[in-house]
């Protein structure tokens, strides 16, 4: 009987080992499940930051997923302020629902946003076989029949995959954005084959998304939203060339809590810079159709709250938020 | 011959003494996880991603590794199903429904090799499906849009109100209490939260393991509290294992058939494990009529949702290597570990990793012998911890329970959810009400609304075009004829049965 029990207790143990964290290790917090673009950020910056020995222990990744990263928001806001052996996966995303004030009224200013070290582009894609050959052949349908064009995308209705259409369609000239349908599905993957099937036809999404599918020719890039054309992706025209002045790129980067000392600030602002520096780095983002895009420390925490306030205006403009 | 020397290539990488430790390994903590409830595999998957980094092992290794115990856990969560009454996992759920009464009538033993056998032949299939189908089956999500999801959640929904209970009324009751819990959180057709109270941790909806875990493992607790530990129905003894081969082999057809329709859903993006298991048993169920017994432990009850979901488990993996859209929140995981190990899967995985794909499918096919292997004639290894007396196993339950569910989320307000949840379980095992359409509805419930708000903007709000492809009209004819058949055959036929004790 003991013997049984003693069995039993040591299967928990040993599962339970798994869960909890060395005290002394890092922390990286991946706001949602295992699977999305944050926990990528977390797993392979922390990686690659033990990997060249910018730091000691292997970084630990915990998923704390919840009200699209509002819920491990707060829960650095009020209970981890001044711990220096945290860091949080940020993205466009966060910065887009801090403007729309999805986060029950947490503001950007309540963290310090450490540094950004790659970015996915923004990308307007059609199935192979529409019509639309370029992004103003998109528009001009657009404007004939509003509500004859759909897009689909990974972001629920008025996240930053959403905005990027509205965003194109209002500095063409478009009046009735608010007409234009959009469909929010699981992920870009998902929003390409509903794309490819035909049920909507357009899809906005970031260039990581689409990498497989480009090749395997299901897909067309009208437009990628960069100021230059992406390396690796020359024969895609940026929206700025086809007269669309708009850029949106989704960052992957981090986030610490408010609280931590100037030093510890700068301490993985270089950590960071490190990962940017390195090779593994330069080879995750090429697998991953990741542009270079290094802004690190106080750089950075100036593009956010600029970022912030553009996408605050906008939404409302738009009427995504009062 | 292509496929034959892509094999070799495959087997080459997956036969060395190195890998193959691997996989058994995997193979065994899977099994262990997917027996615990509370812990489903995608969980467990996620918990071991950092060892596969700490071990420093490469792209295939780490692949090997964690598909094994992928497929173990989708072997093990029946083991709990069957000796406890708590579902292991998600998929396992089906499970419970015959393989917990057989294991009353004394035949635990028969239920778990039976149960293991169906799980193998519902993975093999399935994988060599993946093999074979792979790049032509990647076609099947195209054709799938918003109204087509919408009719295949429809026909399960129909199917699910002859499904049990002997009362029809409270099973539609459950049904409807789980479609209210799954409209919980924030719309993602106006990104407006609902139900949720101001609640943040409500804003991403309630988890279908905190629900599982709470109905099944916490309301067993305040089960046990009452009657002071007396007439239990936590552990089942557990005799001699035999091999019942006459069941297995009446149970034949019934694998085959499970395994294609486990293994359709599973290819379906946004189907997934669940769906396979619940439209496999449903199907079975319908072809063996009321005389068939499904629902007081009969063998095809348990061969059917087993060969299902492991069928499925081996489908959403098409989806995934081939579309890069994860097929069940397991998937999900692994395409995460994917990414991280700068594997891009998508259309051209296939021609541009064949050793990445290759290697995986036949370590798949290995891990699936070594599991048949573990899990028939070992499977009193497993056994052997859930079979300690109640009074100190359900404690141990409830304890991996909320470790399992503080895991997830690491929030105390998953587990004051989970209690409640349990409270709910207890008072409506009072009522009679039956919990598995409770499950259902969270699980189903959500997708099937989604589905159907994508549907209703692409079409203007213009309903026939729910109506408007082959697909969809065929899948709601069948969801008709399931919902209103039963209703016709129900005066000729017995009355149904109950689904749980």
């Amino acid at each position: 009987m003991t013997k049984r029990l003693f069995k039993a207790l040591a299967t928990s143990a040993i599962l339970g080992l798994g869960a909890t964290t060395a005290a002394t290790a890092a922390e990286c917090i991946a706001p949602a499940n295992p699977g999305g673009g944050w926990d990528f950020t977390c797993r392979q910056i922390g990686k690659i930051m033990y990997d060249i020995g910018a730091v000691e222990k292997p970084i630990q990744v915990t998923n704390m997923a919840g009200a699209g990263g509002g819920l491990a928001f707060t829960h650095v806001v009020s209970e981890r302020n001044d711990d220096a052996d945290l860091i949080v996966a940020a993205s466009s995303a966060t910065s887009t629902r801090l403007a729309q004030n999805a986060y029950a009224g947490m503001t950007a200013d309540q963290v310090r946003f450490v540094g950004a070290i790659g970015a996915d582009p923004g990308v307007i894609v059609v199935a192979a076989d529409s019509p639309y050959q370029s992004l103003n052949d998109l528009i001009e349908a657009v404007k004939a029949d509003p509500g004859g064009i759909a897009f689909a995308g990974g972001s629920a209705v008025g996240g930053f995959d959403h905005l990027k259409p509205l965003m194109i369609l209002q500095r063409a000239g478009v009046e009735d954005v608010k007409a234009v349908k959009y469909i929010g599905v699981d992920g870009g993957a998902d929003a390409i084959t509903q794309t490819v099937g035909g049920f909507t036809q357009a899809m906005s999404g970031d260039m990581s998304e689409i990498v497989g599918f480009l090749k395997s020719g299901d897909v067309r890039a009208i437009a990628v939203l960069t100021e230059e054309r992406v390396p690796g992706f020359e024969d895609i025209p940026t929206a700025k060339e086809q007269g669309i002045d708009v850029v949106a790129v989704n960052w992957r980067g981090l986030y610490v809590p408010k609280g931590i000392s100037d030093d510890d600030f700068q301490k993985w602002a270089d950590r960071l810079q490190q990962v940017a520096d390195s090779d593994e780095w330069k080879e995750a983002m090429a697998a991953n159709g990741l542009a270079p895009f290094t802004k690190v420390g106080n750089d950075f925490q100036s593009y956010v709250d600029g970022v912030v306030s553009e996408i605050r205006a906008l939404s409302k403009e738009i009427g995504v938020i009062q | 011959m292509e496929l034959f020397s892509n094999l070799a290539i495959g087997f080459d990488i997956a036969l060395s003494p190195y890998t193959l430790m691997l996989a058994v390994i995997g193979c065994f903590i899977g099994t262990i996880i997917g027996a615990l409830p509370g812990l489903g595999p995608s969980n467990g998957v996620a918990i071991l991603i950092p060892l596969t980094f700490t071990m420093g092992l490469d792209a295939t290794s780490a692949l090997v590794l964690m598909t094994s115990v992928y497929y173990g856990a989708m072997y093990g969560g029946r083991i709990s199903s069957i000796l406890l009454n708590i579902p292991g996992d998600e998929p396992a759920l089906m499970t419970t429904l015959d393989g917990y009464p057989m294991a009353k009538a004394g035949r635990a033993g028969d239920a778990l090799v039976l149960s293991g056998v169906a799980s193998f032949v519902g993975a093999f299939l399935a994988t060599v499906g993946l093999m074979l189908l792979a790049p032509m089956l990647a076609q099947v999500a195209f054709l799938f849009g918003p109204a087509e999801y919408f009719a295949l959640y429809l026909l399960a929904f129909a199917t699910l109100g002859g499904m049990a209970s002997n009362n029809q009324a409270k099973a539609a009751i459950a049904s409807c209490i789980g479609l209210g819990i799954a409209m919980i959180g924030v719309d993602n057709n106006s990104g407006l939260p609902r139900l949720t109270g101001g609640n943040m941790h409500l804003f991403d909806g309630i988890d279908f393991l905190v629900a599982i875990v709470g109905l099944f493992a916490i309301a067993e607790v305040f089960f046990f509290i009452e009657s002071h530990g007396k007439n239990t129905s936590i552990g089942v003894k557990l005799e001699k294992v035999t091999i019942p081969v006459k069941d297995i082999m009446a149970s034949g057809w019934t694998m085959l058939r499970s395994s294609v329709v486990g293994f359709i859903a599973g290819v379906l993006p946004g189907a997934g494990a669940s769906l396979g298991s619940f439209l496999a048993y449903m199907s079975e169920k319908s072809i063996a009529g009321e005389k068939g017994g499904f629902g007081t432990g009969v063998p095809r009850g348990i061969a059917a949702p087993e060969a299902g979901n492991n069928a499925a488990a081996g489908g959403a993996l098409v989806p995934m290597l081939t579309l890069g859209v994860p097929g069940s929140g397991t998937t999900a995981v692994l395409l995460a570990l994917l990414m991280t190990l700068n594997i891009t899967p998508g259309p051209m995985l296939f021609t541009e990793r064949p050793e990445v794909v290759w290697g995986l499918i036949a370590s798949l096919l290995i891990a699936n012998f070594v599991l048949l292997l573990m899990n028939v004639p070992m499977v009193k290894i497993f056994v052997k911890v859930l079979s300690v007396p109640p009074w100190v196993l359900l404690p141990g339950v409830t304890m991996i329970s909320f470790v399992g569910i503080y895991s997830l989320s690491g929030s105390y307000f998953d587990l004051l959810l989970m209690v409640g949840f349990g409270v709910l379980g207890y008072v409506l095992r009072k009522l009679d009400v039956p919990t598995v359409p409770i499950i259902l509805g969270i699980l189903l419930g959500g997708h099937m609304e989604d589905a159907l708000r994508r549907a209703m903007v692409l079409s203007n709000g213009d309903w026939t075009f729910l109506f408007s492809s082959g697909i969809s009209i065929t899948l709601w004819i069948i969801a008709v004829v399931g919902f209103v058949a039963p209703m016709f055959l129900r005066n000729i036929l017995k009355k149904p049965q109950r689904i749980t004790d």
